[in-house]
């Protein structure tokens, strides 16, 4: 219990089963299996906003190609779902059978050298771990150790987004072009089109979620969840104090890089079909209007925020298709401008005050408590007398 | 006082130091020592290179030639984070401070352990960690209100949790940038105290305008004009130095 309680307050807990409940009990009783898999492909943005409250909204560093990563995995769980769907058998009509559709469209005879590896599910799964790590770990270093930061930081990102997008789009024997890939079938054997396969991803989707959420959290609440805030506010003084700062930007740069990876593979999974619309410079953005709208200081507010604005996307979309972009900008200028620090704000100024008084009958959670002890030491440090 | 003969002898030795910005030569060809266990202050008229003396050293501003030697290590060459892992504290003219941490949190992140990412990650908040931050937070005069969050405090506060910060670390050599600068009158009697009483076992640098305050904690006084020496000893002796009432003193 000791150990929960260091991780998690009273709130945080609450806030945590609260989203546990919505994913795994509310969601699946109130829909049907086409609104539930649009409600995970929701999810799966969830991963990039979380990310980001702790690569922008703690650390300050704002990346606008967050999209990058997000295609990063997602393409890497489309490239080895296509090979298990290209088996000479199903490829017979080809002129190249056993290579992926596009690529023979494209007159490509055989399967490029990167595309090998792929035909393993470890590798691809390490893949989509460690490449947008990698990735990630290389803008970082020749960013932040050159001191690269704020603006420029963020159109170098948003720069980086446009040229994978241009890349992909323009190298369409190897990448499946502006389609994408897809008409991805299954997994190991196991059909990913059908119902119940969607319920089975949907599931596994709101698992990582969580783990992803109390992995966050657990970087939050040790001495570098501290460390980031400090670098946002005095860098130089985390600087003078003997610290590294390039090299603490870095790990949360590939921390966010790492968890959009996994948000975007589990997109593939889910969504069937990975292609460049879901990396370039507008859906990066859109992924920190997510994080905005959900305050980019909690992530449970990332998470809401995410789920918003996407069913708000997906509603007005589909009754005015022309006025919705507008409605997001008008909505990200709004969050700016009106309520700066989104859902969790608004939930921290408003409710949270009542839903403490409801669950706090003698320990208090939030506000620092009054006398010596300072807040959220553990069980060691607080069994030591004070003076 | 020590000779320039035995130089290796001071704790930091600073010799034919210059640099210039865009031809501006802000310090030039400048030699100055500091000995151990000792409150060495810099004083000069505005624009003399008083603060850029302790960006070099900090390694904030690089050198364009010279040496700073810090126990007989070069620091010109070093990154500040390792400059200050070396022994070497920094305070900013302007209270440099966490707004939106606790005191405690303040003083927790400058407490020098845990400093790799991998570390921070893995730090525990243990009674060594607490029991150190409370002796400090008691010596610079916050100890009742550690959990207060920092943007909180009085400005005067703000200077003392930064010196607390540096505190914390245990550096060999402290460097002060106008400690007392916006303090009120009691303030200033606070810190001249709480700098007298720092300086056991360790050196300080102070770049500061107030006179009187200079007067009560001085051991030595550098007197800077045009980022050069221009007088160098005791209060006293700098305070009757004709050519420092001309340049400064006297205005």
């Amino acid at each position: 219990m000791t150990h929960v309680k260091s991780l998690l307050s009273r709130q945080e807990l609450i806030g945590l089963l609260v989203v546990a409940a919505l994913i795994f009990v509310v969601m699946p009783l109130s829909m049907d299996i086409f609104r539930l898999n649009l409600f995970g492909k929701y999810l799966t943005y969830a991963f990039v906003a979380i990310g980001l409250v702790l690569c922008w909204g703690k650390g300050g560093i704002l990346s606008l190609g967050q999209g990058v990563f997000f295609g990063l995995g997602g393409y890497c769980m489309a490239m080895y779902l296509k090979l298990e769907a290209s088996t000479p058998e199903a490829t017979a009509i080809q002129s190249t059978p056993g290579i992926p559709d596009f690529m023979d469209w494209n007159q490509i005879t055989s399967l490029p050298w990167f595309w090998e590896p792929f035909n393993s599910l470890t590798f691809t799964l390490l893949a989509i771990l460690v490449i947008p790590t990698l990735f990630a770990f290389v803008i970082g270093a020749a960013m932040f150790k050159r001191r690269v930061g704020g603006v420029y930081f963020a159109i170098i990102t948003q720069a980086i987004a446009a040229i994978l997008t241009i890349l992909i789009i323009g190298q369409q024997g190897y990448t499946g072009g502006v389609n994408g890939i897809t008409d991805l079938r299954t997994l190991k054997g196991w059909d990913i089109r059908t119902d119940e396969a969607k319920y089975v991803l949907y599931y596994v989707n709101g698992g990582l979620l969580i783990a992803v959420l109390l992995l966050s959290q657990f970087v939050l609440k040790s001495k570098l969840g501290r460390l980031l805030v400090a670098v946002r506010d005095k860098e130089d003084r985390v600087r003078f104090s003997g610290y590294d700062v390039s090299n603490i930007k870095i790990f949360v740069f590939c921390f966010a890089a790492v968890l959009s990876a996994i948000g975007g593979a589990m997109f593939t999974l889910q969504v069937g079909f990975m292609s460049p619309s879901f990396v370039g410079i507008v859906p990066s953005i859109e992924m920190v209007i997510f994080c905005a709208v959900g305050g980019r200081l909690s992530i449970f507010g990332a998470v809401y925020g995410t789920l918003l604005v996407n069913w708000a996307k997906t509603t007005f979309s589909e009754i005015f298709p022309e006025l919705w972009l507008f409605g997001l900008g008008g909505l990200f200028i709004a969050v700016v401008l009106v309520f700066p620090n989104g859902l969790s704000g608004l939930y921290r100024s408003y409710l949270a005050p009542l839903v403490d008084r409801l669950i706090s009958r003698g320990g208090s959670s939030y506000p620092p408590e009054p006398a010596s002890p300072p807040p959220d030491l553990d069980g060691e440090a607080n069994a030591k007398p004070a003076e | 006082m020590n000779t320039i003969s035995n130089n290796t002898d001071f704790l930091l030795s600073i010799e034919s130091l210059s640099v210039s910005f865009d031809g501006f030569k802000a310090v030039n060809d400048l030699n100055l020592y500091v000995d151990e266990n000792e409150i060495h202050v810099i004083i000069g008229p505005n624009g003399a290179g008083k603060t850029t003396v302790l960006d070099l050293i900090c390694g904030r501003t690089k050198a364009t030639a010279g040496s700073i030697k810090f126990r007989k290590k070069e620091l010109t060459q070093l990154r500040e984070h390792e400059i200050v892992r070396e022994g070497v504290g920094r305070k900013f003219q302007n209270p440099s401070i966490y707004e939106d941490l606790t005191v405690f949190e303040n003083l927790e992140l400058s407490f020098p352990r845990g400093r790799s990412v991998f570390g921070a990650l893995t730090f525990k908040r243990d009674a060594e960690v607490t029991t150190r931050v409370r002796e400090i937070a008691e010596m610079v005069f916050l100890d009742a209100l550690l959990n207060m969050q920092a943007a909180l405090l009085s400005h005067g506060q703000k200077q003392w949790l930064e010196i607390g910060m540096l505190l914390i670390q245990d550096p060999e050599l402290l460097m002060l940038d106008e400690p007392v600068a916006g303090m009120s009158v009691s303030e200033r009697k606070q810190t001249a105290k709480l700098l007298n009483e720092i300086t056991k076992g360790r050196s300080v640098m102070v770049v500061e305008h107030d006179m009187k305050f200079v007067e009560d904690i001085a051991h030595r006084v550098t007197v800077l004009h045009q980022g050069k020496i221009l007088s160098e000893g005791s209060m006293a002796k700098v305070q009757a130095d004709p050519k420092v009432i001309d340049v400064y003193l006297g205005h």
